[in-house]
């Protein structure tokens, strides 16, 4: 106990190196845990965008439409399975859809579009869709309209209430024709949906197709979505082999490759951090030892073993680190959640250079504990590795030389 | 120079540096017995190997040659943690700069010591306020080095080198970087220590008027004991 007081004095009795030492540390631990904050929110954020906003986190198909996807390889949709679904561990939603494509035309424009059939209410619960509606209303299950994507609705110049004209072809070959006045429309995030989606009730969608009674999809949303892959795997064994259960990381490679390779780019980013935080703090060991090594050696003279000695070092570094280290993870918290409600958003040429790749050029940070807790931990462990160089110094010390002034 | 219990007994110590190319003899076969309560000064000018032999004696140093016997412990055979704790143990070290750590009290340094050694609360205390009486500063307990004159920090390290108990002290310097008044002060102590508590003092020093008050003065040059004569002989010289 008497060694941990003397810690605590010693690291105080040159009140200006631990401050430069602790604000070092301080500094660092902000700035790592805001840029894993703002990285780690930035992929959340994409994830909400592109995944959640549409694809969900995990999709039911029958088996074989992921690589041939028409109405031919469509299910029938029923309870027993929507239950089974519902029974799986993590899965909070189930909605079922009738996706396939179509030419929309108004006027003397034409251009294809995605046209999901969808039951509203349970759509809602899972991608928010009524959100996303700037002008109109949203669908009932038994409406005839439908809603359209505001940059469809732009290229064909279609407004709220104009009506759309489709042509398709349904399910078995059939002929799909129809028109269909528009209810509302929506902007989406992703500039990709933007430009191509086309809501229906799931009733005017299978009357369209003449596919009744039948999905293409069942779209899941999870509570946990860390807990991705286990949810998918569960979700495989309860529906067996007649379907394929995909996770949006299945279905949207891309995506995941991108996060992937950012994640591994930061790597680099955080190494160059961590070397700063390393140079900081060994410059201030470096300085400290030298500044006492006529101490060190004259307390290994009176009788103080190198032992002792090495562990009130230990105990100076772990009071001055951990200090640091943890008055930055305090002062980060308010900076990440500022930046959580206040996202950054870029504009101009950097926004539509973000646009072209499909994201939404805004970047809240993520206020996930373990950021603050990784980052906190990995700063106090390298003030820890750092506070081998004073224990070398310590073990190889020869009193004498030690006290030579 | 009595006939009583060796507490330093040095026999052909050598302690040699650059032993690979031009030999420089620091300690030069150097044969030094020292018994209970003696009151030694070592003395010679500078870089005759007083400071080498203190650290040779106290187990700071390792000698090339020979062997050092302390309380008939071979200092030269003990590990160098072995060391450590003997030098814990038995000796006590006095330094020229004091080097009292400047974030402790007074009686915390002197209490230092003894935590090292693992000693109860009752039995610090007790030590640490028989040991302020005897130096004078039991108003000083609470100050802090920076708070200390020279001659109080010096007496603060003196009391420090006792507070294990040691049967011998080992100064270097102790009086030189004090003026006259205060180092009387401290020589005064350190005489009572040596007297009323039969502790062992082997001090170097340049000073002329610590020389006279030593009982016994060893003289060093070149690294080799050039003379060793008692108090009585040493006034008569000078």
């Amino acid at each position: 106990m008497w060694l941990v007081k003397m810690a605590w004095k010693n690291i105080w009795r040159n009140r200006n190196r631990t401050l430069i030492t602790m604000s070092s540390i301080f500094f660092a631990v902000i700035l790592s845990v805001l840029t894993t904050s703002l990285k780690q929110g930035a992929f959340d954020n994409l994830v909400k965008n592109v995944v959640s906003f549409y694809a969900g986190y995990i999709q039911v198909h029958k088996n074989g439409y992921w690589d041939e996807q028409n109405l031919d390889n469509s299910f029938e949709a029923s309870n027993k399975i929507e239950n089974k679904i519902l029974e799986t561990p993590n899965i909070s939603d189930v909605s079922p859809r009738l996706e396939s494509f179509a030419l929309a035309s108004s006027r003397d424009l034409t251009k294809g579009c995605l046209i999901i059939g969808i039951d509203p209410t349970k759509e809602d619960k899972i991608t928010h869709l009524k959100s996303k509606i700037v002008q109109g209303g949203y669908l009932k299950a038994d409406d005839k309209g439908v809603l359209l994507a505001a940059g469809l609705a732009d290229r064909l110049k279609l407004k709220l209430n104009d009506t759309i004209v489709l042509i398709s072809q349904g399910y078995h070959g059939a002929t799909a024709a129809g028109k269909y006045p528009i209810k509302g429309i929506l902007k989406f995030g992703s500039p990709e949906l933007n430009e191509k989606m086309l809501a229906m009730p799931l009733a005017t969608a299978q009357d369209f197709f003449s596919a009744y009674g039948m999905i293409t999809t069942y779209v899941l949303s999870i509570r946990k979505t860390k807990e991705l892959e286990e949810t998918a795997i569960a979700a495989r064994s309860a529906l067996g082999e007649e379907y394929e259960v995909m996770s949006w990381e299945e279905i949207m490679p891309d995506i995941k490759q991108h996060i992937q390779t950012d994640t591994n780019n930061m790597k680099y980013v955080s190494g160059v951090l961590y070397m700063l935080i390393c140079f900081g703090i060994f410059g201030t060991l470096l300085m400290m030892m030298t500044e006492r090594k006529f101490e060190m050696g004259m307390l290994v003279a009176i009788g103080m073993r190198k032992g002792k000695l090495l562990l009130l070092f230990l105990l100076e570094s772990v009071f001055t680190v951990f200090i640091g280290c943890l008055l930055g993870i305090v002062a980060s918290i308010p900076v990440v959640h500022y930046f959580n409600k206040r996202p950054l958003r870029f504009g101009g040429s950097t926004a539509e250079a973000f646009a072209r790749f499909g994201f939404e050029p805004v970047f809240p940070t993520s206020t996930d504990a373990a950021n603050f807790i990784n980052q906190g931990v990995i700063v106090l462990i390298i003030g820890l590795v750092l506070s081998l160089y004073p224990a070398y110094v310590i073990l190889r010390l020869d009193p004498v030389s030690a006290m030579k002034r | 120079m009595t006939n009583g219990k060796a507490i330093i007994d040095a026999h052909n110590i050598s302690k040699i540096y650059n032993a690979d190319t031009i030999p420089v003899y620091a300690v030069n076969n150097v044969h030094l017995h020292i018994e209970e309560g003696e009151f030694t000064a070592l003395v010679g000018p500078s870089g005759s190997g007083k400071t080498t032999l203190l650290n040779l004696i106290g187990g700071l140093d390792k000698a090339d040659a020979g062997n050092i016997y302390i309380n008939n412990i071979d200092i030269t055979k003990l590990s160098a943690g072995k060391l450590i704790d003997f030098r814990l143990k038995n000796i006590g070290f006095v330094f020229q700069s004091f080097n009292l750590i400047p974030v402790l009290t007074a009686k915390e340094n002197v209490e230092f010591i003894m935590l090292l050694q693992g000693a109860g609360k009752t039995e610090r205390l007790q030590r640490v306020q028989q040991l302020f009486k005897e130096i004078g500063l039991e108003d000083k307990l609470n100050s802090r080095p920076a708070e200390l004159s020279g001659g109080q920090q010096q007496r603060v390290a003196v009391a420090r080198a006792l507070a294990s108990k040691p049967r011998f002290v080992l100064a270097d310097e102790p009086t030189a970087n004090l003026d006259s008044k205060s180092a009387a002060n401290l020589l005064d102590i350190m005489e009572m220590l040596n007297k009323e508590e039969k502790i062992t003092f082997l001090f170097s020093t340049h000073d002329q008027r610590v020389i006279q008050r030593a009982r016994r003065v060893v003289t060093l040059v070149d690294g080799a004991v050039a003379e060793d004569t008692s108090n009585t002989m040493m006034n008569g010289k000078l």
